[in-house]
């Protein structure tokens, strides 16, 4: 069975103990497509991105990419065939300089593979990387030590580290959030840039107005339900929705 | 007579990375001498010992080996509580090559260093998985059950040990040889954790979930530093086993697992070169304090604790950043 999904989940659970922070979650990815991913604080937004990226196993349920089974297999063999993600919480290594953190993505096999094995100088890839997201070269700022960036760099700097596995499927974890009002008015081209290079995208975000100006189509999830998917102004219109949305705030 | 700061800006040329021009004889010594002076000290070092110091020469080296070996796997997040296992792996292996096969210590001491390496990795790779104190309770606990293994089945000697190694065939070879291995991993293996190699490594000890995300198998390069730790290990137990013409329980002794770590963190944890000086000031001091007797131990702990108390950044970095210090104290009038 051939399908022309990029993505295709279907039945997905997962329990921790008693909580059910995934309960029957099923969608589709066209390729191209950018999905938006809401819902209220805990609803599973995250644990459904642990679970397409390997870091969590599914109780139940099946998750296919470009035909083929994914589920269960460990997050390097997913990235490798090209699902990148960004995480809520940040990940640097606080240790390194900012562009010294790019040099561990660019070293992975995939990236290796799609050069031909020769990447030339990792630093000036890294830095070029950077200064697209917004480092600016002018103040040094790729050459800081991570642990002393401020939270909006680091985010970008996540942004950065997926962007170098050069994916076909980018996830962004609430990426804007964190973020000044014009770090996202800055971070928004970089996004848009990236579907026109054709790139397939699923945003989780809580800033819903910048959300649904760039998204197709939006899923809500509510106690790890999925209650509704479709476009953006459809699918806030829905009672399910609003219920959920107000129930919480 | 005041004085005042000056400052020098020869650090910042140095530390900016960038090319720079090397404008006298100074800045060609101030680049190049924090290398020479561990080469040519430990050149010309055995030539001024005598006989009984040059034994604790070759435990120096033996234990700054073990250091930087225990230092790689923690710059891997992997805190090893079982140097001995690696001491002592190296050191049966070779000590049954040459008794039982009679084969040379040349050729005895690389490939207990390659296969000790490799059965010390095929015994901790299922506990690669395990994270933090885990990892370090298993590597703690194999050496020690070796050693009643070997006991209660009196293989290889049992509690006696085997004896009658062939010894290297001369003392300056035994001296020189040792150096020159502790000089290339220093150099070595310092050259490989800045290589990019090196930052995925240190990248794991950092975050390994962001190493895993990058489509890196994180195993794959633990596995890869846990041989490289375990045959340096490894070669030092061979080399010894020769030194001593012996092998025997010993070697897997708590010395061999300790020793190195507190040679490592007094001298800086986080780098080689820290965990060497470690165990150049470690070692001699332990046998200085020989002539006291029962108290030794006492005085080596309160050693121990004044130092990490006093420079807990490790006595390397201390003298690094002095060293780098980009002021100096000139006189005014
Ligand atoms: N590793 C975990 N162990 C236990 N419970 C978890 C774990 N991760 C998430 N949960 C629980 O699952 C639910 C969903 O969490 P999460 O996916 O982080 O929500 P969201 O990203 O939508 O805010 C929450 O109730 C949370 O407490
Ligand atoms: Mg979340």
């Amino acid at each position: 069975m051939s399908s022309e999904f990029l993505l295709c989940v279907s039945g997905l659970y997962k329990n921790f103990g008693g909580v059910q922070a995934v309960h029957d979650l099923s969608f589709d990815l066209a390729p191209g497509e950018l999905l938006g991913i809401i819902g209220p604080n805990g609803s599973g937004k995250t644990t459904a991105i642990n679970l397409i990226t390997g870091f969590v196993k599914p109780s139940r349920g099946e998750i296919t990419y470009r035909n083929k089974d994914i589920t269960g297999q460990p997050p390097y063999k997913i990235v490798r065939q090209g699902i990148a993600r960004t995480f809520q919480m940040v990940k640097p290594f606080y240790q390194l300089p900012a562009y010294k953190n790019m040099i561990i993505p660019l070293y992975s096999p995939r990236v290796k593979g799609m050069v031909g094995g020769k990447y030339g100088d990792r630093d000036a890839v890294a830095l070029d990387l950077l200064e697209e997201v917004g480092f600016e070269r002018d103040a040094y700022v790729a050459y800081k030590a991570a642990s002393v960036l401020p939270q909006g760099y680091l985010k970008r700097l996540e942004l950065a580290k997926a962007i170098a596995l050069q994916p076909d499927l980018l996830i962004l974890d609430e990426l804007f959030s964190g973020l000044s009002l014009a770090e996202v008015a800055g971070t928004v081209p970089i996004i848009e840039k990236l579907r026109i290079e054709g790139k397939t995208i699923i945003m989780v975000e809580h800033r819903l107005k910048e959300l649904f100006r760039i998204a197709d189509r939006v899923i809500v999830l509510n106690y790890g339900q999925k209650i509704a998917d479709g476009k953006a102004e459809d699918v806030m219109e829905s009672e399910a929705v609003k219920n959920a949305y107000l129930g919480t705030e | 007579m005041k004085k005042r700061r000056e400052r020098i800006d020869r650090g910042i040329k140095v530390r900016a990375g960038d090319v720079f021009a090397l404008c006298s004889w100074r800045e060609v010594l101030y680049l190049a001498g924090p290398k020479l002076l561990p080469i040519i000290g430990c050149l010309i070092l055995p030539l001024l010992l005598n006989a009984y110091w040059q034994k604790v020469f070759l435990s120096v080296a033996v234990f700054a080996l073990l250091a930087i070996s225990w230092d790689l796997l923690a710059q891997t997040g992997m805190i090893s509580l079982g140097q001995a296992l690696f001491y002592g792996m190296g050191a049966y292996v070779s000590g049954i090559l040459n008794h039982y096969w009679g084969l040379h210590p040349f050729i005895t001491i690389p490939v207990a260093a390659i296969l000790g390496g490799i059965i010390c990795t095929l015994l901790l790779l299922p506990v690669l998985r395990l994270r933090g104190i885990y990892f370090s309770m298993v590597t703690l606990i194999i050496p020690l059950m070796l050693v009643r293994l070997i006991e209660a089945t009196r293989i290889f000697g049992g509690t006696e040990g085997l004896s009658g190694m062939t010894p290297l065939p001369s003392k300056w070879l035994e001296l020189y040889l040792i150096v020159l291995v502790l000089l290339c991993a220093l150099f070595g293996f310092r050259r490989m954790l800045s290589s990019d190699f090196g930052l995925v490594l240190k990248g794991i000890n950092d975050n390994d979930r962001s190493v895993m995300n990058a489509g890196i198998n994180i195993y794959l390069f633990k596995t890869q530093a846990l041989f490289i730790a375990s045959a340096i290990g490894a070669f030092t137990g061979a080399f010894m086993t020769h030194v001593y013409m012996f092998v025997g329980m010993p070697v897997f002794a708590l010395d061999y697992s300790i020793l190195p770590i507190a040679a490592a963190i007094v001298g800086g944890p986080g780098s080689l070169a820290g965990a060497t000086l470690g165990a150049f000031i470690l070692v001699p001091l332990s046998e200085i304090l020989r002539g006291i007797g029962g108290l030794r131990i006492v005085f080596y702990g309160l050693f121990l604790v004044v130092f990490i108390v006093a420079l807990p950044e490790g006595i390397f970095h201390y003298i690094q950043r002095k060293y780098h210090r980009f002021e100096r104290w000139v006189e005014v009038d």
